[in-house]
């Protein structure tokens, strides 16, 4: 059984501990049951279900450390895991910048796992997609899509005493519905920690409608426009900023944070006013984990305010070294849990539109790359439904573009902010934009 | 440990960086352990059969068995210190079977006989589910099956038979030297994949294969703090289908001259870091780049992926019918513009061939995943689409009698698809040489090393950036260039090439992990050329401003 309760990890891991003859010794113990299912021209192609149990240890001697993993779990193999990280330990060069373990904490219990995720079958799943091709069957449209489920746990214990535990499920859909002639393609993708808030029928016939109205794309000139951009093509061009906010590397110079000169701009007024951006681990829509893989809490923080840098995220070396508050970062990234929150309006897309009087509505982006590190500047294109809009109104589906672009530009650029809703790990509102950069067209569709 | 999980715990950049993913899954090895596993084939045929005749006693028509065992080491430094050193190995099996019509799938990672065969109904169970869903049964080209076989990547030093020591040692050597050249930070890295696999089928393989790649790479940073500027550059190297042999380059393997030493068969990662650390420090001083047209010349450190891209995955065939629709995208290169015979993909210099045998890739194997041997195939003719990479159930598409044996899988719990083998552009068959074309070059940019790509979802529009970008003048190189990307379209692209180098500097570039399907997998593949030319390309100045 891959999902342990917290009585069952504890016991395995105060099992491990007991063999430990290191300095120092720290155990990660996790498991997932994951489900999917996908297909392809309006038929089943792969099904598969995996389940993953694993436990680490990391053995330290003073500075040195070891690290080893294994998936069996009697007695002999726990002790065998334990003796190969402290040997691997014993010949390890001495880590400048290791830290002694932290001792327990009152870690607060994650909101994340809901009993009917993990509970889906491959019978479940079958039946959902079902659901989704009887949408493009009717139309006489093509789809392709993908459903996946899992459910998992982690926990971690240390020769301190530090003892944590979370478990989450978590469930995503994603369709790409083409029309017969290949001319039109829209495109949906959502995730949940609730399987009863995943409607695929109904986002089906969202991926339906724009591959209809897609079809026939009209070529305008690239340029800069205004555009309105759907929480998913926000979520895709936001991502990189948020494992920007970071103490280390804006101190070393090599990040958007770090200032001309030296030193970090923390607190000066990079984005609009209307940019607000917060972490929350316990936040309903998108709950995270609430304690770091260093053994920290992960608590609601505030990273932008009113356009305003707030925190930078700080590992506990680093805030050592610069006399500063360790800090877990968000975004699932490097030290911490909890996706991205950025705060918006009440409007609508729709209602977006009609206040629009030039502009170009997308659907998503993709294939985005990193162009300057220093600017953040990304490229890449729009796919599934890129829309004209004039006077307040959609006029016409628009060939894709090719977009460079930096985010910090972008946030600086706001026009409106739309009622955010969960987009892959985020929770973001739809942007208006202005001054949008577009490089050049494709004819893919 | 899943080789997809190992590349993401490096967090170093690779192509296709589709795929992350920590904390790992499998086991953990010591290095005595590494060399105490051992295939064996007679145990293997044991568990094999085991599954084969459990899925056909539950109805399977045809069914194959993949025993893995991924060995991987990842050896990850920065500046004057070891982050991490970790062995991994993960050992399982993955039971595909063909029932009613439809493919069905499990893996397990127990191996004992009772397991073998429950895994084995499962996969059964799940694709009679299946068959409910499909719209047309599974149609599967003949294969021949081939009895007892091996086939061995030709190494001549196992990179797990080298004590950490070393390899440490040589790391730090390379970060020591850069930090001495002045640079701001270094990372260095090096990763080794050894794939132990074995295949069997109801058509009669059991085929046992031992694989090996070696990955040596680093990124130069250097700061200037008064501009707030900086710079990185990676290393040149190609990522291999070879032991560890790799890291001894003797002259022969070096092609000096250029603006910078470039490497053939073997690389030299110490002298390249020293390189690195000059150029990072010119490319922040580096003049920008005035938008236009210019005629570029690209070395294979960075055609390779413009390859990769606009040849290899749009000639894909699974995308070309629209089983990748939702991810990856799908082809501009649809049935009819094969059949017709006649559609134009480049100019007639443009010779693009499939091989799965190319000495050093890293896509040579004996055998694909699904038991088809390998072999080398055009795709692309004297400027003319003429084929596509196919698997056993789309070969009858193309009234093939046999799959081009493109099929795999990145772990014995991954279902095998098709991925692309080594795709490569053909050396010019006239005597041609780098110093004759960048000679030829009026205005134009000389691009090594691999840099920001992107490309649409039906490989039309693309934009690539690079490592070291320099400019032509009147025939000579007279500087180095700062901000630099060209857009294009493929077929104007490829149309576009008027000059290749010859097989003389011809060399292999590579990625360790191209992403493609759902759930993702990775998968490692070489693309060979020798310098080529290409007139009339449009640049843009990347540069921006921000508050």
């Amino acid at each position: 059984m891959a999902i342990l309760s917290k009585d069952e990890a504890q016991a395995i891991m105060k099992k491990v501990l007991g063999f430990a003859k290191a300095d120092e010794t720290e155990v990660g113990l996790g498991g997932q049951q994951s489900g999917n299912i996908r297909y392809a021209r309006n038929a089943v192609s792969t099904a598969g279900e995996v389940s993953n149990l694993n436990l680490s240890v990391s053995s330290s001697f003073g500075k040195r450390t070891g690290n080893a993993t294994i998936n069996e779990f009697d007695d002999a193999s726990l002790e065998k895991v334990v003796r190969r990280a402290e040997e691997l330990a014993r010949l390890a060069p001495e880590n400048p910048e290791y830290m002694p373990l932290l001792g327990p904490s009152n870690f607060a219990e994650s909101i994340g796992f809901i009993p009917s995720t993990a509970a889906m079958t491959p019978d479940t799943r079958a039946e959902m997609v079902a659901k989704s091709l009887k949408v493009s069957k009717d139309n006489k449209l093509e789809s392709a899509g993908f459903l996946q489920n899992s459910a998992g746990f982690r926990a971690m214990a240390n020769s301190k005493g530090l003892f944590a535990y979370n478990k989450s499920t978590d469930v995503s859909f994603s369709v790409t519905v083409r029309n017969q002639e290949g001319t039109g393609s829209g495109y949906v993708d959502h995730s949940f920690n609730d399987v009863g808030k995943l409607d695929t029928l109904a986002l089906t016939k969202i991926a339906a409608n724009k591959a209809t109205s897609s079809a026939g794309a009209k070529a305008i000139e690239p340029g800069r426009y205004t555009v309105i951009l759907e929480p998913l093509a926000a979520s895709d061009m936001l991502g990189g900023i948020i494992r920007g906010f970071e103490q280390r590397t804006a101190d070393e110079g090599r990040s958007f944070m770090s200032k001309k000169g030296g030193g970090t701009r923390l607190g000066e007024q990079l984005f609009d006013e209307k940019v607000n951006i917060i972490s929350d681990p316990m936040n309903p829509e998108l709950p995270g984990a609430t304690w770091s893989g260093d053994g920290m809490p992960v608590e609601k923080t505030v990273w932008v305010e009113n356009g305003v840098v707030k925190n930078l995220a700080c590992s506990r070396f680093w805030a050592q070294k610069k006399g500063l508050k360790p800090l877990s970062g968000p975004g699932g990234g490097r030290f911490g849990g909890g996706g991205m929150i950025m705060a918006g309006g009440t409007a609508s897309i729709e209602d977006m539109i009609k206040n629009t009087e030039k502009g170009i509505l997308v659907t998503r982006f993709w294939y985005i790359r990193m162009v300057d590190q220093q600017t953040l500047v990304q490229t890449g294109l729009t796919r599934d439904g890129t829309f004209y809009i004039e006077n307040g109104q959609i006029k016409f589906p628009v060939k894709n573009f090719r977009f460079n672009e930096s985010p910090i530009i972008m946030l600086n650029n706001v026009e409106e902010l739309g009622k955010p809703v969960r987009s892959g790990s985020s929770i973001l509102p739809p942007m208006k934009i202005r001054d949008f950069t577009f490089t050049s067209l494709s004819d893919a569709i | 440990m899943k080789r997809r999980n190992f590349l993401g715990m490096a967090g170093m950049g690779a192509a296709g960086a589709l795929l992350h993913g920590f904390p790992a899954i499998g086991r953990s090895i010591t290095e005595a352990d590494a060399l105490m596993i051992r295939a064996d084939a007679a145990a293997k045929k044991r568990m094999a059969d085991i599954a084969l005749q459990a899925a056909r006693s539950k109805g399977a028509t045809y069914t194959d068995v993949r025993i893995g065992r991924y060995l991987n080491q990842a050896v990850i430094t920065r500046d004057n210190r070891v982050q991490n050193v970790a062995n991994s190995e993960s050992y399982g099996i993955g039971i595909r079977v063909i029932a009613n019509g439809s493919w069905g799938f499990a893996a397990s990672e127990k191996m004992d006989a009772d397991s073998i065969a429950k895994t084995a109904a499962l996969a059964v169970a799940i694709a009679k589910g299946n068959a409910k869903l499909i719209t047309e049964p599974v149609q599967l080209a003949p294969q021949k099956g081939y009895g007892e076989v091996s086939w061995k990547t030709p190494i001549e030093k196992n990179g797990f038979e080298i004590p950490v020591k070393e390899k440490v040692d040589l790391l730090l050597s390379v970060n020591d030297a850069a930090l001495k050249g002045g640079a701001t930070f270094i990372n260095a890295a090096l990763f080794m994949v050894n794939e132990q696999k074995y295949f069997a089928s109801s058509d009669g393989s059991y085929i046992d294969q031992d694989i090996h790649r070696i990955w040596p790479t680093f990124t130069v940073t250097k700061t200037d703090k008064a501009s707030g500027k900086f710079q990185t550059r990676d290393s040149l190297s190609a990522p291999m289908g070879m032991g560890f042999e790799y890291m001894f380059a003797s002259p022969e393997h070096k092609i000096i001259g250029g603006p910078t030493t470039l490497y053939k068969g073997r690389y030299d990662m110490l002298e390249d870091v020293k390189a690195a650390t000059m150029q990072v420090g010119e490319k922040i001083t580096a003049k920008s780049v005035e938008p236009g047209k210019y005629d570029l010349v690209l070395d294979p450190t960075h055609l390779g992926l413009t390859i990769h891209e606009s040849t290899g995955h749009p000639t894909e065939l699974d995308r070309v019918l629209g089983y990748e629709a939702n991810y990856a995208g799908t082809s501009f290169l649809t049935l009819d513009k094969w059949k017709t015979k006649k559609f134009n993909y480049g100019s007639k210099l443009v010779n693009i061939q499939a091989d799965k045998l190319q000495p050093g890739s890293l896509g040579a194997v004996g055998y694909d995943d699904e038991g088809v041997q390998s072999g080398q195939w055009d795709i692309i003719k004297d400027g003319i689409l003429v084929n596509y990479q196919t698997i056993r159930d789309q070969a009858h598409i193309l009234g093939l009698q046999a799959s081009q044996g493109c099929c795999y899988a990145d772990s014995w719990d991954s279902v095998q698809f098709q991925r692309m083998p080594n795709v490569s552009l053909m050396p010019n068959k006239q005597t041609r040489s780098v110093a004759d074309i960048i000679k030829s070059v009026k205005k134009g940019i000389y691009i090594i090393g691999r840099g920001s790509y992107s490309i649409d979802q039906q490989r039309y529009n693309f934009q690539f950036g690079g490592q070291l970008f320099y400019e032509i003048k009147d025939g000579q190189i007279v500087g180095m260039l700062n901000d630099v990307a060209y857009q294009s379209n493929t077929q104007e692209f490829w149309n576009s090439m008027t000059d290749i180098a010859d097989k003389n500097d011809y060399r292999l570039f590579g990625t360790f992990n191209d992403g493609k399907g759902q759930p993702s997998q990775a998968s490692a593949v070489s693309h060979g050329s020798s310098t080529a030319k290409f007139e009339g390309v449009n640049v843009i100045n990347t540069a921006r401003k921000i508050g």
